[in-house]
């Protein structure tokens, strides 16, 4: 009488179909491997094609730059991960992102005594710009803003806060959570904020005003000013306008602090 | 607002994306539109808006629908805005957001800026009108009027533009190509991305680990070569500095030193994170506050705490800008210091409006 299923014989059996089954599974992966290669191959072409001819676009045209990054973001891909990548290499993207992304740190850096770590994006913008010199490429907040992205991964506190139609870009690790957020973007109109419209706008009780702006005249984001008409202002050297501000050397920015 | 239509977005055969940008906001008229900031798109036949959020909202409206249109400058607390004033309602017009308005007229507000440059395209095109040469498919148009006086004026900038125009429609186009390829390529190499032990071609893709969402970077041999060259070039910096670099600094420093083919902020990040398993001299740090520094091995904790103890008994109290200055540290690393000497038990703090003040503990 056949007994099946048991005894060494099945049992061998059983095992040799196994392998055989992982064997074909090694194999297919091998397949698509050289699949990959040849696509692969196919795909650097056509991108070494594409630089020919509009290298230069990318370079010179924002909105270029714009849809280029809109539409690697839709197929999953981060060009700007690595100056190793396809796309920087061939593109000369990387390099321009990375670039702005020392001149950004260095704007930031020369001003900090001055506005505690804080900067329009406009005023980061113009900055740069004058930086670069007459003969280098434009370039557009949107430019910026995905440098600045780039550069969080360092942990060196870069971020954007929303404030009245553009952003802040904040560069140091100050700890600004939402209660900050919106103080700051009240004090944007007109670039100070008092306790009193503190609390007639947000309707707040007067310690959690005191302990926001304590924490933004700490962090040294924002001047007291004490002798103000009325009440203490406290002002924003971040939100200054070029026309009502002169720039501040470090030893005077300490002198002013109370 | 009620001269819109819904639209799938997709361009038609002839029509060719002009301009497109971010942050926009619609104006039934003076109200603002029941939609919320979006993308607004102008190509050669139409002008398109869509929902960053929500893509499947997404509206269009025939460029041969505008009478005319005129920027309105930025004020305290309000976006520069473009006004477009527009031609009555076609009969056989689709339907959309709006069945019926007040107003013909619609603002754009450009919450991000691009408002310069948006009016501008947009003059271009209402001064070619483009759509009028290659009508696309389904584009209704809503009748031949024109508007005169726009044409005349803008003829000179029509000229000018051309060839630049041409090229960068080209540009777009072998753009959009480019892409669909490209898109094949992520997709086949995601499927196979486990399988695969070399990761350094999913990081010339630029495709991210599904896991931790950051692009497959350390333990490749790039990076590894990047850590002993990283190696080379920080060991003096370093030493001038007391031991340690923000990483940022550590940025900045390099790709000013390379001037071409620079480091992404993450292809330094990864290399350094590799100084431990490659037994080099330096180690890459992150404080509680998230800032990253290298630091030379050499220079240990116990060494910095101690100098950091020292120089505050030394002056009585220190803030960290006055600790900056007598090591010739950055004010963020020294800072840094002092508060691991604090976390360590060896300094108490002083916090007040007037600064953070760090005096040896006595407890």
């Amino acid at each position: 009488m056949h007994r099946r299923g048991v005894g060494a014989g099945a049992i061998a059996k059983k095992k040799l179909a196994e392998a055989r089954y992982k064997e074909r599974g090694n194999v297919l992966a091998e397949d698509q491997i050289v699949q990959m290669s040849k696509q692969l191959e196919t795909f650097k072409s056509n991108l070494e094609e594409f630089a020919s001819k509009h290298k230069q676009e990318i370079r010179k045209n924002s909105q270029f730059r714009v849809q280029f990054q809109e539409m690697c973001a839709t197929i999953g891909v981060d060009p700007l991960a690595s100056g190793k990548g396809f796309w920087s290499e061939m593109l000369g993207v990387g390099d321009f992102y990375y670039e702005l992304g020392v001149q950004i740190i260095e704007v930031c850096l020369a001003l900090k005594h001055r506005n505690g770590g804080l900067i329009t994006l406009d005023e980061l913008h113009q900055r740069v710009l004058k930086g670069r010199g007459k003969y280098a490429q434009d370039v557009s907040q949107d430019d910026l803003m995905r440098a600045i992205k780039k550069l969080k991964v360092m942990g060196s506190g870069f971020g954007m806060i929303p404030v009245g139609g553009s952003y802040l870009v904040q560069s140091v690790p100050a700890e600004l959570n939402m209660d900050h957020t919106v103080v700051l973007q009240l004090a944007e109109k007109k670039g100070f904020v008092t306790v009193s419209e503190i609390k007639d706008s947000l309707k707040w009780e007067k310690e959690r005003a005191c302990h926001v702006l304590d924490h933004l005249l700490k962090e040294g984001l924002a001047w007291l000013d004490s002798q103000a008409a009325e009440e203490a202002q406290y002002w924003l050297p971040a939100l200054f306008s070029e026309l009502t501000s002169r720039d501040v050397t470090p030893e005077e920015a300490n002198q002013m602090t109370p | 607002m009620d001269r819109f239509s819904w639209s799938n977005g997709l361009l038609e055969i002839n029509e060719t994306l002009v301009i497109q940008q971010r942050g926009v906001r619609l104006y039934d008229g003076d109200d603002k539109a029941k939609l919320d900031v979006g993308v607004a798109l102008l190509s050669t036949h139409r002008l398109i808006w869509r929902d960053v959020k929500n893509h499947e909202c997404c509206i269009a409206m025939p460029l041969s629908q505008i009478l005319l249109f005129e920027e309105q400058a930025a004020g305290i607390g309000k976006s520069a805005k473009i006004v477009i004033h527009l031609q009555a309602t076609p009969a056989n017009k689709e339907p959309g957001p709006y069945q019926h308005s007040k107003y013909s007229f619609i603002k754009l507000s450009f919450k991000e800026h691009g408002q310069i440059e948006f009016y501008r395209r947009l003059t271009e095109e209402m001064t070619r009108k483009r759509w009028e040469n290659t009508p696309a498919s389904q584009i209704l148009t809503a009748g031949r009027t024109r508007a005169v006086g726009i044409v005349g004026i803008e003829r000179k900038i029509e000229e000018k533009r051309k060839e630049t125009d041409k090229n960068i429609s080209e540009a777009f186009e072998d753009l959009s190509k480019l892409m669909v390829k490209a898109k094949e390529m992520v997709e086949l190499s995601r499927s196979i991305a486990n399988k695969i032990k070399d990761k350094s071609y999913l990081l010339s893709m630029g495709i991210a680990d599904p896991v931790t969402r950051e692009t497959h970077g350390s333990g490749t041999h790039y990076h590894m070569q990047l850590a002993k060259q990283l190696d080379d070039m920080l060991q003096a910096p370093l030493e001038e500095r007391g031991g340690m670099m923000a990483l940022t600094e550590v940025y900045c420093l390099v790709n000013r030193a390379r001037g071409m083919e620079l480091l992404s902020p993450e292809d330094l990040v990864n290399a350094c994170k590799m100084f431990e398993s490659l037994k080099l001299p330096l180690r890459l740090r992150v404080f509680d506050s998230g800032v990253m520094v290298v630091q030379l091995q050499s220079h240990s904790e116990e060494e910095m705490i101690a100098s950091a103890l020292d120089n505050v008994s030394d002056k009585g109290s220190l803030t960290a800008e006055e600790f900056a200055k007598l090591l010739g540290l950055s004010v963020l690393l020294s800072k840094e210091r002092l508060l691991l000497a604090e976390k360590m038990g060896h300094l108490c703090r002083d916090d007040s409006v007037e600064g953070l003040r760090f005096y040896p503990n006595l407890f």
